[in-house]
């Protein structure tokens, strides 16, 4: 046994008063959860704090919270780790981000969560004629989207969305990794309408900016940011859909980009996403407006040191000729192939033997589900997690 | 007032397959739910759902193993229904979106279960309730403006009217305090299961018994409840589940020595027997010295013998478990188990449409209920199935039913008693026992006497425990003052359901002077068809004692036989 504190956001709607810190000292084994102190706490001390919680094992999704001011499962996230991530030897437990809180711990999904859920159509529209046994499907692709049917809704990845923080209406991260498992299912008949559909509303698919804070913060491996890449994918690559948010063209630009210089050139990428292929050629005027409209950001990019003239301005020249062959016959050889199927927490790459499983997943330029899947401890770095 | 056609409680797999069911017959419906429906403990339904879907399967070797598995106390009539409906209805999921895995044909892949002659178990990964659930909840959200949802919302009570039918609930919003009568034609239990009287279980938090003592306290029969799974492979350090499907997948149990014990307990199914049986062996191996780890407690579970690219894809949850809740990484090194209480195969008894004898209008599907498909021991992935079948079942014939007929009237006088009841935990003066405290005392007691093995004495002791607890449980006291999300209130009422509901499993297990399935009586060890091949039916007597009485068990075309795996 072993003594820890934990300082617990408190909020009583009734009182009238300001939100406030509580702290409570409890007895319980290191390993044990945080939600079990915050039982323990409850159950001793005080029971009138809130917290949603039931399986006590990841699997239900209810004790979504922050725990030193990282976005996870109370059940999922041990005591002595917690401890570590603490700043002054004292657990911090909070709601979560980005949903309005109902009372302490306890946040209201259905206001933001569950209408998003319900935005994707997240149901299966059926592929006609409906078979009289089971469709006949690819094994690869069930197993594929049974990662985002891994998803608990559990929110610990709507609470610290960046993307949602600055456009509230963003579809977000669990609810996009909803629509992909309908999108990537074969027996769905609307693939084309689905990803259209998110691609051209404007908090859509691209609404999204690559900060892997999804990825994180969920306790189940999903990976939304993944999911919601390969609604890109089918979006560009399946379907080439060009939508009027330009998510397209600005995807192909950026690669074009880094296939040809073998680095980001950011001055092209702007006219390129809107026009042709050349800076001073082929400007087109949708690049002139998104330009005009861009250039606050630029401003401050520049006054903050975040990109140079001279580097933003001029064509990488810091990549060696060689660098960028090897750059070059990456895409081919990714591209050249038949078939993409990428990794995933179900699809391991690993062979029957533990050798080959290493070389497997090395070598292939897949999204990380697995190591992905293996953290989600909140308050600390993936290294020490008690999951490694 | 809300007024429905069919009222349903509780929102896991049976009570959202009921609410689909009875919104698809034309009735209206509202589903009510003291958690979110995809927070209900199905979610945590892991290995899968057993139909006889193969081509050189049949419902009737299904329905056999069943019986088989229930040590012939299953009602046969009901179980020939499951199995007959089993492929259909794992048809209808696939087609809704289910996600199950494939075999490399496309067709749905299969796995080995416990208690089964054949591979006959339809999974997604092992995560199998999850993925069911959220896809019944996808059809819900489908059909919102079909069914009502009341997501969070506390059931305090069940009504009857003076002619004896039941007419609906009353029940708090948890958000806001506001308590309601629901008005129904029909009403359907869904509640779940009671795991929450033991301690430790593999049940979540809120299996706290609520539907089974609901209508116990309105007069419905209790059946089969000495009938209690304590399933073999849970987690020494908490009592987390493992999955069935680890020993399906091919892993072993080993003892002390390192020895295959089953071997002496099952030769022909070994791991795979049924959970009564080889959890009365792996607490045999511990009970003689051959447990492992240090107090000797466990037993090991080792999943190394499965390949580990099938553990990743295929038991991802429990290697997650492993780590998280062990330190244990499943797929090097074995990990520690031992049996833990899981499962009530008893309930609310009912026929094979759902309907509660003697209380017309009430129905209950699920672990609430007892129908009885699994009799003296349910067999896994047999549970996902019983709910959606008799889920299925009870909403369509409370939508048929409720057809001309009219909205029965409620006065509010239930209402009023349930926020005056409110009112008076929330008041208690702080002299008696904390409400958590009680509960403790209830589930390490429950588990100590009422387990794998049980006696008379130790039964008698439990008993009398029982009996003090429900004293002191009207005088415990709680902190929380408050209406929005009084959680404390809302767990005081839930300590009383579970004391009725442990009252009655341990007046039950005394009753049963013999030894079938999950009751095994060190002091009466043998089966006894002569006297005991029938059910403990327990109701309320009007002085709060359960009445015990007896119902028979129903035969169509399987004997009882010795049982041996």
């Amino acid at each position: 046994m072993a003594e820890f504190t934990l300082r617990i956001r408190r909020w009583d709607p009734e009182s009238g008063e300001a939100p406030y810190w509580d702290q409570h000292t409890i007895d319980l084994e290191p390993h044990r959860s945080v939600l079990e102190g915050i039982l323990q706490a409850k159950a001793r001390f005080d029971g009138s704090i809130g917290i949603r919680c039931s399986c006590r094992a990841a699997i239900c999704g209810s004790c979504g919270v922050r725990i030193n001011g990282q976005p996870g499962l109370a059940c999922h996230t041990h005591l002595d780790h917690a401890l570590k991530g603490a700043k002054d030897g004292v657990i911090e437990v909070e709601p979560m981000g980005n949903m309005p809180i109902i009372k302490d711990l306890i946040v209201d999904m259905d206001a933001v969560h569950w209408k998003k859920v319900q935005r994707v159509t997240p149901w299966l529209i059926n592929k006609e004629p409906i078979p009289e046994r089971e469709y006949i499907v690819p094994h690869h692709n069930m197993v594929d989207i049974t990662q985002s049917m891994a998803c608990i809704q559990c929110g610990a990845c709507v609470s610290d969305c960046l993307s949602m923080e600055v456009d509230p209406e963003f579809i977000g991260p669990a609810a996009l990794a909803k629509a992909y498992r309908f999108a990537g299912d074969p027996r769905d008949a609307q693939q084309f309408e689905r990803v259209k559909d998110l691609a051209e509303d404007p908090h859509g698919i691209y609404d999204c900016t690559h900060c892997f804070k999804c990825i994180e913060a969920c306790p189940k491996g999903v990976a939304p940011m993944n999911q919601i890449m390969r609604l890109r994918r089918i979006a560009t690559g399946t379907h080439h859909i060009a939508d009027r948010n330009n998510g397209e063209r600005h995807e192909s630009a950026f690669v074009s980009l880094v296939r040809d210089h073998g680095l980001l050139w950011e001055a092209e990428l702007l006219p390129r996403s809107y026009g042709g292929d050349s800076f001073f050629g082929k400007f087109a005027p949708k690049a002139g407006m998104e330009l005009l409209d861009s250039l606050p950001v630029i401003a401050r990019g520049l006054l903050r040191r975040k990109v140079t003239p001279g580097k933003a301005i001029m064509p990488p020249r810091d990549v060696p000729k060689d660098a960028r062959e090897e750059i070059k016959r990456i895409f081919e050889k990714v591209e050249g192939r038949d078939e993409v199927r990428e990794l995933n927490l179900y699809i391991s790459g690993y062979d029957e033997d533990a050798e080959g499983a290493e070389t497997a997943s090395a070598s292939s330029a897949a999204p990380q589900g697995q190591t992905s899947a293996e953290r989600g401890q909140p308050g600390m770095s993936p290294e020490e997690s008690p999951t490694r | 007032m809300p007024e429905h056609d069919v009222l349903i409680i509780g929102a896991g797999l049976a009570g959202q397959r009921a609410a689909l069911a009875a919104a698809e017959a034309g009735a209206t419906v509202a589903i009510l739910s003291k958690v979110h429906p995809v927070r209900s403990h199905s979610v945590a339904a892991a290995g899968g759902i057993n139909a006889a879907i193969s081509l050189d399967d049949r419902w009737e070797s299904h329905a056999y193993d069943t019986v088989k598995g229930s040590d012939f106390l299953g009602d046969q009539d009901a179980i020939e229904i499951m199995c007959r409906e089993a492929p259909g209805e794992v048809m209808h999921l696939e087609h809704i979106g289910v996600t199950f895995h494939r075999n490399e044909k496309g067709e749905l892949d299969l796995r080995a279960f416990g208690g089964a002659s054949m591979k006959r178990t339809a999974y997604v990964a092992d995560i199998t309730g999850q993925a069911i659930l959220h896809v019944l909840y996808e059809q819900l959200m489908k059909y919102h403006e079909r069914v009502d949802r009341f997501e969070e919302w506390f059931t305090t009570s069940l009504i009857r009217d003076d002619d004896g039918r039941c007419v609906g609930c009353v029940a708090r919003d948890i958000r806001t305090g506001d308590m309601q009568t629901f008005k129904a034609k029909a009403t359907i239990l869904a509640q779940g299961g009671a795991g929450q009287c033991f301690k430790p279980t593999t049940n979540a938090l809120i299996c706290t018994g609520d539907g089974i003592a609901q209508a116990y306290e309105i007069g419905a029969p209790l059946m089969d409840m000495e009938m209690i799974q304590y399933h073999p492979t849970t987690l020494v350090e908490n009592g987390f589940l493992i999955t069935e499907g680890a020993r399906g997948e091919g892993a072993h149990l080993l003892n002390s020595e390192g020895e295959r014990f089953m071997e002496k307990y099952a030769p022909n199914k070994m791991e795979l027997a049924s959970r009564d049986v080889v959890s009365r062996a792996e607490q045999t191996e511990i009970n003689e010295g051959r447990g492992v780890g240090p107090d000797g407690s466990g037993i090991y579970l080792d999943i190394t013998v499965v390949p580990r690219k099938r553990v990743l894809e295929a038991l991802r949850e429990i290697v997650n478990i492993g780590k998280d809740f062990a330190g244990v990484d499943i797929t090097r090194e074995p990990i520690m188990i031992r049996p833990g209480q899981h499962y009530i195969m008893g309930g609310v008894k009912t026929d094979v449409h759902g309907q509660v004898p003697g209380v017309p209008g009430l129905y209950a599907a699920g672990e609430v209920a007892c129908v009885s498909v699994h009799g003296g021991n349910r067999l896994g992935a047999n549970s996902l199935l019983d709910t959606l079948i008799f889920g299925r079942r009870s909403g369509e014939h409370a939508a048929e039913r409720a057809k001309g007929m009219p909205i029965p009237k409620v006065s509010d006088a239930q209402l009023k008693a349930d926020i005056a009841r409110i009112d008076r935990i929330i008041a208690r003066p702080r002299d008696g026992r904390r409400v958590s405290e009680i509960k403790d005392e209830l589930g390490t007691t429950m588990n100590r006497y009422v387990a794998v093995f049980r006696d008379e004495a130790g039964l008698l002791q439990a008993h009398e425990t029982v009996r003090r607890l429900k004293e002191q449980a009207k005088t415990a006291y709680i902190d929380d003052r408050g209406t929005v999300f009084n959680q404390d209130v809302l767990g005081a009422i839930e300590l009383g359901y579970m004391l009725d509901v442990a009252e009655a499993i341990v007046v039950a297990a005394l009753e049963r002077k013999e030894s079938r399935g999950a009751q095994f009586r060190t002091d009466f060890p043998e089966r006894n068809d002569d006297e005991w091949l029938k059910h403990i039916d327990i109701s309320r007597n009007g002085d709060d004692t359960p009445q015990v009485s007896y119902s028979p068990v129903t035969i169509t075309q399987w004997q009882p036989e010795e049982r041996k795996y």
